[in-house]
């Protein structure tokens, strides 16, 4: 026969967002939990609410599954006596396995024969191996976990009541003071306690209670509920998802609800409209069918719809108390100017240990001039852009200091779009300072806009550079000022872009900054953390790499050569990735990979100009000529033909070690052979570290 | 609603309400401070294993939020209803909304949600886990279980609600300016805090003697520091909380640079470590006297030393 296990822990309203990844750890614990402990079941359904996180498992087995296991004794000849007759340790070893010496019989072990005897272990019935759940969720980790009461105990809030129920037994355990029970609560104000006569009478049996335990069912009935509002309003309403798990998440018995605020506020930007409702009430918000904001929300309201006016009122009150504050601020910004906000720049700190952001802008503004000035002929500026560039890097934090953005930080960047069009600025310096911020995730977009990219590179390198010299070097999961984030950015916009910017040419320009405007460096000189700096942002290369399922050796390959740049470097790895599965590609990489070793046996001081006249073969000569005829052309080719060339050298590089011996006793003679090797070398450098490829 | 609560009606109800559920009720503490928890009848006693259970009404003055009287919503000072208990009871969440219904908030007929907001006060060394509540989707209570306190473990752990005074009774006398709350019958919040809004937002945002106000941190900062030594816990509390208030003003005015605001904040933060170190050891040498089972405070006694 097979059985029902229902466990739930009742807490004190758990973090919203917290509350799908508990109990799918829940799950998960379990899961392995009874698989370690050999009982078999079916399936483990999930269920949770602010308050409660549950799984019920079907298809129990009534035990554990039995097994037999041999137990090792004593080696043969100290188990029997020189007649053959049981020791006094073989008939130990068998009474201590709770049997008799008739049991052993002998099997070999690394060439020792052995005594053993067969054991049977019948598996424990389903109710007991249950009671050690308790471990299970005690085991359990939060990303916030507190102490209450006297105890010592941490979990994400305080544990209020425990279900625990095979069928229709209870199995006992206790985590504190609180022991499992066959009672659930239901909802906070319209449900009561309920006792549970059987496990599978969950989670029906809470329905009445007023409490949808079932996530998956709880979303659809919201889902369902704004459609018909949709519908019935000819609404479009905006359902984030986001925002969808994290209401559904906040509630246990949704009822969705409409309210409204008065058309005056619709002259407030949308952004500010949809931060207040989506972020700070957890509003949906409400669209025509042309897509224009109307001045509706939608919220969902723990509980049913009994004295729902009342909800309405008081939310309508809260909004509208925060638009007559956006109102407020939107209205006073524009009081002032652009140039007044710049000036109290000068008295924001960017960060304690690095300046102020008046500072900030200044060194972004100098950097912005080396940046477009390294970009390719085909990307260079026009006049107009450089100015266009030079404006934005001057102003483009100025909305900080506004009313607006310290009110709804999350809006820095959007407002300073939208107030530098109110004051006059050129839309293409408007957009680059919203879009300096870009990207802002992972994966989120990047500035459409050539000078808003520029303005974004120089942005955030300043930032790394900044943080990196004052010391605060990211370390495993504490990167506060999410420099990751900004460094994958750069990467992301130059790759996007075809820009040749590397992670040295970039620690350059901060260099070169440095030295013009050495003022703005004072707590910041760029000299300490150099290397850190380069690998770190490296690292965000080879990180989108590896998530593009590019290999390890190929990414090792490619990016071990900081000085190359990113784009470089991309190609690089496309490049190898097409041609690895070709019949001489192995040769190749052997062929040069052999030069880059003997390489480096030229010290870097004694690196130099190859001398004809010493070369004493046919081979060296021919290599040379190769060798020469493709560092004249090095710096226009593509990666591509980089690496034909580069193939194309592996017959010249063969012969010549066939018939040249490098490291000859004549030192004059031997530096000039390093040095040659140490020609391709370098063309080879460029396209890649190319003796990290693995072709064994 | 024709029988609306006035604000001193509220108050007394949360007096009444809590002092049955074991608090004492205590007065507002007689030195100026930020917010309730700042009152040595939370910020002290919230350290240490004696357990404190207290109710107040404690005037808050922000300085900065001060708005010459003109914000419906913003003030210099505000009003907290504070309740601290430890160890925090089991059944605190349940208290708390059964202090709603005493106010006449019936949760049936509204939408009660404790949404996540984890309280951190730096410049006190405070940390504590917990919820704002929210009505109808306002914010009228801030609901904390207090982790660490003055950079010390919180143990056992208090539990502190926090009420709006301002807020929750805007809601339940339903006007939108406080100033025009009835605090007593036939008198208005505005009529008592207007004059002093408008006067206390002046002084601070324009007339502040900045040079005074400085020298006022540095000699209270020493005086704090002096009778930290001397083991003398509450003096040396009263400075660091005139310190708190003093760079406040500073602050308002906008005299204190970007550069110093963070070291004027680690200057109260190492007082208050210190303070809340020397007061669980001077709560030791008197034998924690508030903890009545003798097992436990003798246990507790030998510890350590």
């Amino acid at each position: 026969m097979s059985h029902t296990f229902l466990l739930e822990v009742g807490l004190e309203e758990i973090p919203a967002h917290v509350v799908t990844p508990s109990v799918q750890q829940l799950k998960e614990r379990v899961s392995s939990f009874l698989e370690e402990q050999r009982l078999d079941f079916k399936e483990i359904v999930t269920f949770s609410t602010p308050r409660r996180l549950a799984v019920k498992v079907t298809g129990v087995a009534d035990k554990q599954s039995d097994i037999e296991e041999e137990a090792k004794g004593p080696a043969k000849k100290i188990a029997l006596d020189k007649d053959g007759n049981w020791s006094k340790a073989a008939i130990g070893f068998s009474r201590g396995q709770g049997m008799k010496p008739e049991d052993i019989f002998f099997k070999e072990l690394k060439g020792t024969e052995y005594a053993y005897v067969k054991k049977y272990i019948a598996g424990q019935t389903a109710a007991e191996i249950l009671t050690g759940i308790k471990q299970v969720l005690t085991a359990m980790v939060f990303p916030t976990m507190m102490r209450w009461g006297s105890n010592d105990f941490k979990y994400v809030r305080p544990i209020r009541w425990l279900v625990a129920l095979l069928d229709k037994e209870v199995i006992p355990f206790s985590i504190l003071n609180i022991k499992t029970d066959r009672l659930t609560q239901g909802h906070r104000f319209l449900g009561t306690e309920v006792a549970l006569a059987d496990a599978a009478d969950y989670p029906q049996a809470l329905i009445a209670q007023h409490v949808i335990a079932d996530a998956v069912q709880r979303k659809q009935l919201i889902e369902e509920q704004i459609k018909t509002l949709a519908a019935k309003n000819k609404w479009h309403i905006v359902v984030d998802a986001s925002l969808l798990e994290e209401v559904n998440n906040l509630v246990e018995f949704p009822t969705v609800f409409s309210g409204s605020f008065a058309d005056k506020y619709l002259d407030i930007p949308d952004e500010v409209l949809i931060t207040s409702m989506k972020d700070h009430q957890r509003f949906f918000y409400v669209l025509d069918q042309a897509g224009k904001l109307l001045p509706y929300f939608v919220s969902v309201r723990n509980g049913d719809s009994e004295h729902l006016e009342k909800v309405v009122a008081g939310n309508e009150k809260v909004l509208t108390a925060r638009l007559e504050d956006a109102a407020f601020f939107y209205h006073e910004d524009q009081q002032k100017t652009i140039a007044d906000y710049v000036e109290r720049l000068k008295k924001v700190m960017f960060h304690d240990k690095i300046g102020t952001t008046y500072e900030k802008l200044q060194r972004v503004q100098a950097l912005c001039q080396l940046l477009a000035a390294s970009l390719d002929k085909k990307d260079t500026l026009t006049t107009a852009e450089n100015e266009e560039l030079q404006r934005a890097a001057a102003i483009y934090k100025f909305d900080l200091v506004t009313g607006m953005v310290g009110e709804f930080s999350e809006l820095q960047g959007v407002m300073g779009e939208r107030y530098a069009l109110l004051m006059g600025e050129k839309p293409e310096v408007a957009t680059a300072i919203r879009e300096h911020y870009l990207p802002n995730s992972a994966e989120g977009v990047l500035p459409e806009t050539k000078i808003g990219a520029l303005l974004a590179i120089a942005d955030k390198i300043d930032s790394i550079s900044a943080f990196f010299s004052a010391g605060m070097v990211p370390t495993g999961s504490n990167d506060p000022y999410a420099l990751r984030r900004q460094a994958s950015g750069i990467v992301r916009i130059a790759l996007a872009r075809g820009w040749d910017l590397s992670a040295v040419s970039l620690q350059e320009m901060i260099m070169c900054n440095y030295q013009n405007v050495s003022g703005l460096y004072a707590n910041i000189k760029p000299v300490k953390n150099v290397e850190k700096m380069t690998d770190f942002i490296i690292e965000r290369l080879r990180k989108l790499l590896s998530g593009q399922q590019f290999d390890f050796d190929i990414i090792e390959t490619v990016s071990g050569v900081a000085a190359n740049s990113f784009i470089k470097m991309y190609q690089a790895a496309e490049i190898l990735k097409e041609h690895q599965g070709e019949t001489d590609f192995k040769a190749n990489i052997e062929a040069l990979t052999r030069v880059l070793r003997l390489a480096e046996k030229l010290p870097a001081k004694e690196i130099g100009t190859v001398k004809t006249d010493l070369f004493e073969n046919k081979a060296e000569k021919d290599l040379f000529t190769a060798v020469s005829q493709i560092e004249s052309k090095a710096a226009n080719l593509s990666g591509e033909e980089l690496y034909a060339a580069l193939g194309s050298l592996r017959p010249l590089i063969n012969s010549y070690f066939d018939e040249t011996m490098i490291m000859v006793e004549d030192e004059k003679v031997r530096l000039n052979r390093l040095r040659q090797l140490q020609k391709i070398a370098a063309l080879t450098y460029r396209f890649g570290a190319l003796n990290k490829l693995n072709v064994k | 609603m024709s029988n609306k609560m006035s604000l001193q009606d509220i108050i007394l109800t949360l007096q009444h309400f809590w002092s049955k559920q074991g608090c004492m009720l205590m007065q507002a503490y007689d030195t100026e401070k930020g917010a309730g928890t700042m009152s040595p009848y939370t910020f002290l006693r919230a350290i240490g294993p004696e357990p404190w259970n207290a109710a107040y009404v404690e005037p808050s003055r922000r300085p900065a939020d001060g708005r010459y009287g003109e914000n419906p919503n913003r003030l210099y000072q505000h009003h907290q209803f504070q309740v601290i208990m430890k160890p925090s009871p089991a059944n605190i969440q349940d208290l708390y909304l059964d202090s709603l219904r005493a106010l006449g908030i019936d949760p049936h007929e509204h939408d009660i949600r404790f949404v996540e907001d984890n309280w951190e006060n730096p410049s006190m060394g405070c940390a504590g886990v917990g919820w704002e509540v929210w009505l109808d989707g306002m914010e009228i209570t801030q609901f904390t279980y207090f982790q660490q306190v003055g950079g010390l473990e919180v143990k056992p752990v208090a539990s502190e609600v926090t009420y709006g005074l301002e807020r929750l009774s805007s809601y339940i006398q339903d006007v939108n300016s406080v100033f025009d709350l009835e605090w007593a019958a036939g008198v208005k919040y505005g009529d008592i805090f207007g004059e002093p809004e408008f006067e206390h937002s002046k002084y601070a945002f324009e007339e502040s003697n900045q040079e005074m106000l400085f020298k006022l941190f540095d000699t209270y900062e020493a005086e704090a520091k002096k009778q930290i030594k001397n083991g003398l816990v509450h003096p040396a509390y009263d400075y660091v909380l005139k310190c708190s208030h003093t760079f406040n003003l500073l602050d308002a005015r906008g005299a204190v640079s970007v550069t110093e605001r963070a070291g004027y904040l680690a200057r109260i933060r190492n007082m208050a470590k210190s303070i809340a170190k020397v007061f669980v050891a001077e709560r030791k040498k008197l034998g924690f006297p508030l903890i009545k089972d003798e097992k436990l405070r003798n246990k507790l006694l030998k510890e350590d030393k």
